[in-house]
């Protein structure tokens, strides 16, 4: 099975560490997953705003970049919905036949990574290790637009070490949504807030999504009121290991240093 | 009533508005929660709940694929059974014709029962400027009216009030539009139901027209449907001389035995009940009993406009429950006076640009920007409204509309996004990218975000980098990745 990695634009220039990991969990489990360098971003940021033949770039892109593997997955639930709901849209609008038939045949085959080590792996133990007590917030995209159902917590509750606590309000949307958190920030705040207040009332740790987006504007908010609790994307969890832990430990508190000086 | 929602702010500032009010908050954060609980029990109940949703898409999906048949067929059979059918293409004609039926019985005053479709076409407003009071008969309708307020819920519409502030409102406004408030007025709120029930009495009793609205039209008999809670609605439908019903003609389906899924999906949907307590049909005139002179309004205003559209056509299956308010994490936020219409929330921010159309108006072009997309309204919908795709689509439609003046700062950043999204090469990593977030967020406003949120720390390579520098992973690296 050849299989190809979509990092996605926030992962690449934001979160490295989120598709190292995927690399790494995904090797483990005896799957070589090529990262193939023509892809760029699924288009997502602009059809979401409404700039549809600004994306038809983007969507040619994608289905170039990744034309030819048997499953693409990504650690992203919304750029997966973008790809298998929305890049459609898109390739219908610009006209163009062929590139409509191509997006056709991809769009089963990408894969959010929960759904790819549930489904294709048929794995829920990855082998992880995870001192830690987190909770889990599903991403609105992950829930409703691709149905992830519990795929991402039975792999978190097979994490050894792992406590997962349950978040009140789970399934009420962070108040992310793309550009919604600048076009509305007053709004997307007040959301934000609310989810945090819950996040915190858990005492856990970390909290845990599928989505580095939403992570970025709950840890925004998290971190803006000095609360402790870190974000961390699901991906980063299910590669851990007893070996690793050490090292991550080191790195963190390398970066909680840096971010108690700034 | 002096309240409007002509000439409202753009949908971030009237949100900005609503946020800073807590007590606002705090009673739509109770209400929508308490109704969201209800109607998820009672829905967990029926086992065939998703075969249900699909069959009564089905039954509206097919009611507007043959609009005009049906319409002709309602009139036909409407005019068979005593009814007098009128046709308004906007709000100023049906207006009109309701404004002249008062007229022609010298009514100085009418009774209505609850009715979206009159508030859209700002009909107390318009029989006012006519010298006619209308006085609204529904409780929360009632409330919204006496306090010079705008309704802000579909079905709750002074669900931003809490019974403090309803008992303030009667004690001080009853008097001047009819039987005032007891003096020892409590709020709890059986008193203040029977103070409102007594106050609405003596309307009942004196006037000769009524208005109403109606939830379905039945083309095959004639029939016009409203479900209610209180039957004040019925006391409408049935004790004045003349009935005026004003119909959206979206709201026609073929045959009655399709009232069957829409009638079960309905008050599970909208006030979390197995059953709607009143449950109205009238069918023209019948000698000797209730009304003996029914006009029906058949109001356009938009509708033929939205029914054009390729992805939007389907907000008309609408059946005006307001699940998709309850569960909207935006509307929890602003409530429905931010939306600027009387359609607020999830369904409003769509509606209002079909029925309007884009490209003119930065209120209404606003809307469909007003939600996350989490979703959770396409969840909860009865008829299966696909609202966020619907959304998406107008935001693209709302773009378009400007496409050809003074390009927006946004519109440029999208451009470069676009050029460089077209090829890796051009992306070149991590700098490049960066610089468009960058670039992009400067364009939109960087304090937006950082207002209240930290922004992550960029890393000193990004993932396309360090899969170059190591080969994926393969080749042993020194220090930390
Ligand atoms: S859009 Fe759907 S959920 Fe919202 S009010 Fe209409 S029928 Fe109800």
């Amino acid at each position: 099975m050849r299989v190809a990695l979509m990092v996605t634009c926030i992962n690449e220039a934001l979160y490295p560490r989120t598709g190292q990991a995927v690399v790494r969990l995904l090797r483990r489990l005896g799957v070589e997953v090529d990262f193939p360098q023509a892809q760029t971003c699924c288009g997502q940021p602009m059809v979401n705003t409404g700039y549809l033949d600004e994306a038809v770039p983007a969507v040619r892109t994608f289905v170039e970049a990744f034309a030819g593997y048997d499953a693409v997955v990504s650690p992203s639930g919304s750029c997966t919905g973008s790809a298998r709901h929305q890049h459609s849209i898109v390739a219908r609008r610009s006209g163009d036949a062929d590139l409509e038939a191509a997006v056709a045949d991809l769009a089963p085959k990408v894969y959010e990574l929960s759904e790819f080590l549930v489904d294709v792996l048929g794995v829920t133990d990855v082998g992880a290790y995870y001192p830690h007590r987190v909770t889990y917030h599903p991403t609105c995209h992950s829930l409703r637009m691709l149905g992830v159902g519990d795929r991402p917590r039975r792999l978190l509750e097979s994490v050894r070490g792992l406590t997962l606590v349950d978040l009140p309000g789970a399934d009420q949307c962070c108040g992310f949504g793309g550009t919604f958190a600048v076009k509305n920030a007053d709004t997307s705040i007040a959301m934000g807030a609310d989810k945090a207040r819950h996040i915190k009332e858990t005492g856990a740790e970390m909290v845990v999504a599928g989505d580095n987006s939403c992570l970025t504007h709950i840890g925004g908010v998290l971190s803006r009121q000095r609360s402790g609790v870190r974000p961390v994307h699901l991906a980063e969890i299910l590669a851990s290991t007893e070996a690793t832990v050490d090292e991550a430990a080191e790195v963190d508190a390398g970066a909680d240093a840096e971010g108690a000086a700034r | 009533m002096s309240a409007t929602f002509v000439g409202m702010p753009a949908f971030p500032e009237a949100a900005r508005e609503a946020l800073a009010d807590s007590q606002l908050r705090y009673n739509l954060a109770h209400a929508t929660g308490t109704i969201r609980d209800k109607r998820a029990k009672v829905v967990a109940e029926v086992d065939d709940w998703e075969d249900l949703r699909v069959a009564g898409a089905a039954v509206k999906e097919t009611a507007l694929r043959d609009l005009e048949r049906h319409l002709v067929r309602l009139e036909e059979t409407l005019t068979a059974n005593g009814a007098t059918v009128h046709w308004a293409r906007d709000a100023a004609e049906a207006n009109a014709i309701v404004a002249a039926i008062a007229k022609d019985h010298a009514a100085e005053e009418v009774v209505k029962v609850k009715s979206m479709v009159t508030q859209e076409i700002g009909l107390n407003e318009a029989l006012a400027e006519e010298g006619i009071a209308a006085w609204e008969t529904d409780l929360a309708e009632l409330i919204v009216q006496l306090g010079d307020d705008l309704p802000s819920h579909i079905l709750v519409p002074a669900i931003h009030r809490n019974r403090a502030e309803i008992r303030e409102i009667f004690m001080s406004k009853m008097a001047a539009a009819g039987r005032p408030a007891p003096d020892d007025l409590s709020d709890e709120p059986a008193v203040l139901a029977a103070a409102a029930r007594e106050h609405l009495r003596e309307k009942f009793l004196r006037a000769k027209v009524g208005v109403s609205g109606a939830n379905f039209a039945v083309a095959e008999s004639g029939t016009l449907v409203v479900v209610e809670s209180e039957g004040n609605g019925r006391m409408c439908l049935t004790l004045p001389e003349v009935l005026v019903s004003v119909v959206g003609i979206e709201k026609v389906v073929s045959r009655w035995e399709e009232l069957d899924p829409l009638l079960r999906l309905l008050p599970r949907s909208s006030t979390g009940e197995r059953m709607n307590p009143y449950t109205s049909t009238w069918s023209g005139v019948t000698p000797g009993d209730g009304p003996q002179e029914v006009h029906v309004v058949l109001l356009d205003n938009g509708r033929t406009r939205a029914l054009a559209d390729e992805v939007g056509r389907q907000a008309l299956r609408c059946i005006r429950c307001s699940a998709c308010l309850n569960v909207c994490p935006v509307y929890e936020r602003t409530g429905g006076h931010a939306y600027g219409s009387v359609y607020p929330g999830p369904i409003g921010a769509i509606l209002n640009p079909l029925l309007k159309g884009v490209g003119h108006d930065d209120q209404v072009d606003s809307l469909p920007y007003a939600s996350s997309l989490c979703g959770a309204c396409f969840e909860v919908c009865p008829v299966r409204i696909d609202i966020p795709a619907v959304l998406v689509d107008q935001r693209a439609q709302v773009v378009d509309a400007h496409r050809n003046g003074v390009p927006k700062p946004e519109a440029a950043a999208m451009k470069g996004a676009a050029y460089v999204f077209g090829r890796s090469s051009r992306l070149a990593g991590l700098e490049r990218l960066t610089g468009i977030g960058l670039g992009l967020a400067r364009r939109v406003g960087i304090a937006a975000w950082t207002g209240a949120r930290d922004l992550p720390d960029t890393p000193k390579e990004s993932f396309r980098a360090w899969w170059r520098r190591t080969d994926g992973g393969r080749r042993k690296e020194h220090g930390d990745d």
